[in-house]
């Protein structure tokens, strides 16, 4: 009754009922694989708010102090107020540790989700007109979270985070032309420096969520003006969309969906370690540890920076190096490739028409082998990440190891690709029953005794 | 949906609340009670996750199911709309009013607003000094006394045959680009490479500790190959013949501190490295 009288007392301001109704009315089609990007999206509402508190408590200040706190192997050390801030996060305020441990859970997940999100789109073909500029937004946040992820775990200031930003300050130091000057006005001069860390903060908690929440924002809303994909089946056209209506079922699904992917990080950050910077001890600049490895989705960078061949390119006193090509150049090509590939393949195949009913993998043999051997390319360089760990855990020598990743990187692809194609084809050939079931004819008898085709209904 | 579907649903969804509230109350007594990480994950998770199944149970059997179909629309507008569109855009230029004659205004207000943004972008070279040689010198001057990590001097019988320390120059323990690893790989002087003669006395040889690949420490001695190791991405370097580069990405020698040893049996370095230290840029070698 009260939500009644707000509705119109809203309404009677503004006069959004008819629109409102449509917003409800609006359909989603059911498939498992259309909830990747909703499990994105909810790992990013759980990154804020636990992120939030932590903000009330951290200190992103690389200030010179000594530790008193309880944790006690490192009472007397002296470390940045940073650090300090971080162990008494963990150790000193209540609840602080599960909102740190669930935060960065819900990092990793938030980008998890976003490439299986974009793994569906680009093998189902949904990026295809008229959503090319959707895909753009999507691999935008996908970089933007990648980056937010390494901002955050370089915040706490430990030794393992100023490692990889010493390792990110050497990447940006290799660009060509730019590089030297470039990476003073990031870092504030040669690392390591006292601003980053407050640097890193303002970027970590301000910039970036704000761009991926506008971004989120025209995602979604061009999601609802062109209306969602769905796969081929009966009564599914071109032209429709059939599924669940927005209001209620929907709603109640995906509300449903975000308090499991909301548990799912609870009990992952209550009961599984994450980031213990307390056992890496305070940055010192000339200490490192070995086993040093980034989160997960760096990880490819990091093996393509082990098994690249110490090659350079110099000339005049100049010179491109080495860490420019796996560090900047791959990337770089990776992500052009991805984010031209809507008109790449319109292009290729000719085919600039409206799609709305996507592709099951197999129906595009090249894209899908050509997806899966790039697939194959970054598996590898992310397993080439782990050689030190892989060759002191299987006693191997770590040449040998990265050797064998330098040739895998040459052979697995093409083989992945050529096997992806065989595979698709034979599917096809073999013409295995699609998923839904065939339409059926409803044959309906008439008054008068007569047989007629009923309407086809949707199933 | 048949009716003991129905209450099925209703009892399950009725079990999941009910959960939810008593590990809702249980999450907050455990705050009163002190906190325990491992014991609020749980309960978070256990409410979150029994409100969740509520929610699905719910939308699976209580709520209409469908299939619904909604017709798609055309995206595109008509060509009238797209051509009324810009009509309705270009409405200062049509022929008669002011602008339509005075295009150049438009020009200006364009120049204007790329002068000012040009002009805006000037602050961000606060950001950072510049570069000028600052990545091609360190804080070793000529005489600069060697000291440990401590500042504690070093003298010619700190370390043993096969022992290895992080040095610096003396009043610079906080330059992280001056830090050195120095080691006793002999007992005699050698020579690293020709040119660095009376480089080594005693058999002690110090190399910049940053890795010429991508500036980690390269902080593993390997006392029985005689060579430094890069534990990020496995540049290995062997000692005895100046530091060059024998597997991984690096592509450059360590630089190397040219030391002595002072009447007072006090390491000391003749000058500063051999060649700038750190990752590559631009323009190192200029």
């Amino acid at each position: 009754m009260i939500t009644r009288r707000i509705a119109r007392w809203i309404d009677d301001r503004v006069g959004a009922a008819s629109l409102a109704k449509k917003a409800l009315d609006k359909v989603f089609p059911d498939h498992w694989s259309f909830m990747l990007g909703e499990l994105a999206l909810y790992s990013f509402v759980l990154l804020i708010l636990p992120g939030v508190y932590l903000t009330f408590f951290f200190v992103p200040s690389s200030r010179e102090v000594v530790y008193h706190g309880s944790y006690a192997p490192l009472r007397g050390v002296h470390m940045s107020e940073a650090y300090r801030s971080t162990l008494q996060i963990s150790f000193d305020v209540r609840a602080g540790l599960v909102m740190r441990q669930i935060h960065h859970w819900a990092a990793l997940v938030f980008v998890g989700a976003s490439v299986a999100h974009l793994m569906r789109i680009f093998f189902t073909g949904a990026f295809r007109r008229p959503r090319e500029a959707n895909w753009i937004i999507g691999l935008t946040m996908l970089l933007l979270a990648m980056a937010n992820g390494f901002t955050g775990y370089s915040l706490p200031d430990d030794l393992l985070s100023g490692t990889g930003l010493r390792i990110a300050y050497s990447i940006v130091l290799s660009i060509p032309l730019v590089g030297e000057r470039l990476a003073f006005l990031i870092f504030g001069g040669e690392f390591p420096t006292k601003d980053i860390i407050s640097r890193l903060f303002v970027i970590h908690i301000l910039i970036v969520p704000v761009a991926i929440g506008i971004l989120i924002s025209v995602h979604l809303a061009l999601v609802a003006r062109q209306k969602h994909t769905q796969f081929a089946g009966p009564g599914r056209t071109e032209h429709n969309v059939v599924g669940s209506k927005l209001w209620p079922t929907f709603t109640a699904k995906t509300i449903g969906l975000m308090f499991f992917v909301f548990a799912a990080l609870s009990a992952l950050g209550g009961l599984v370690q994450v980031n213990p910077v307390w056992l890496y001890g305070p940055f010192v600049p000339a200490a490192v540890s070995a086993g040093s490895q980034p989160d997960w989705y760096l990880g490819w960078l990091e093996g393509a920076l082990r098994v690249m061949p110490p090659w350079e390119i110099r000339a005049f006193g100049f010179e491109i190096p080495n860490p420019f090509y796996p560090g900047v150049l791959l990337p770089g090509l990776f992500f052009g490739v991805l984010y031209l590939w809507p008109f790449l393949e319109a292009r290729f195949t000719k085919d600039h028409e409206e799609h709305h009913l996507v592709e099951r993998p197999r129906d595009r043999p090249l894209r899908t082998a050509l997806g899966m051997a790039g697939l194959t390319l970054v598996a590898i360089f992310f397993f080439a990440g782990g050689n030190d760990i892989i060759a002191s855990q299987f006693n191997l020598s770590i040449n040998g190891v990265t050797w064998a990743f330098r040739v895998l990187l040459i052979v697995a692809p093409p083989v992945v690709g050529l096997l992806t194609y065989r595979i698709c084809k034979e599917l096809t050939a073999r013409g295995v029953p699609p998923e839904t079931p065939p339409a059926f004819e409803e044959i309906v008898r008439t008054p008068s005794g007569g047989f007629v085709e009923a309407e086809p209904t949707p199933h | 949906m048949s009716r003991t579907g129905v209450e099925r649903a209703t009892a399950r969804i009725a079990v999941g609340l009910a959960i939810t509230t008593v590990a809702a109350l249980g999450l907050a007594g455990t705050y009163i009670a002190g906190g325990q990480s491992q014991v609020e994950g749980v309960l978070l998770a256990l409410a979150l996750g029994s409100l969740g199944y509520a929610f699905v149970v719910g939308s699976k059997h209580l709520l209409p199911r469908g299939p619904f179909v909604e017709e798609r629309t055309e995206l595109a507008s008509t060509p009238e709309e797209q051509l009324a569109f810009a009509k309705d855009f270009d409405a200062f230029l049509q022929p008669g009013e002011p602008l339509a004659r005075r295009k150049f205004l438009l020009r200006m207000l364009g120049a204007a607003a790329g002068a000012l943004g040009i002009a805006a972008l000037f602050p961000i070279a606060s950001l950072g000094p510049d570069p000028d040689n600052k990545l091609k010198v360190t804080k070793w001057r000529k005489g600069a006394r060697v000291v440990d990590e401590q500042g504690e001097l070093v003298r010619v019988n700190t370390l043993k045959v096969g022992g290895a320390l992080t040095v610096f120059p003396e009043g610079h323990l906080d330059a992280a680009d001056s830090q050195a690893i120095l080691i006793r790989a002999q007992s005699q002087p050698f020579t690293t490479r020709p040119g660095r003669e009376h480089w080594t006395p005693e058999g002690y040889v110090a190399y910049s500790k940053i890795c010429t690949h991508a500036g980690c420490p390269v902080g593993l001695y390997q006392r029985q190959l005689q060579r430094l190791l890069c534990p990020c991405h496995q540049s290995t370097f062997e000692v005895l013949e100046g530091a060059k580069p024998v597997f991984g990405p690096a592509t450059r020698s360590l630089p190397q501190l040219p030391l002595m040893v002072d009447d007072e049996g006090v390491l000391r370095a003749r000058r500063d490295f051999d060649s700038p230290v750190g990752p590559g840029f631009w323009d190192r070698d200029r």
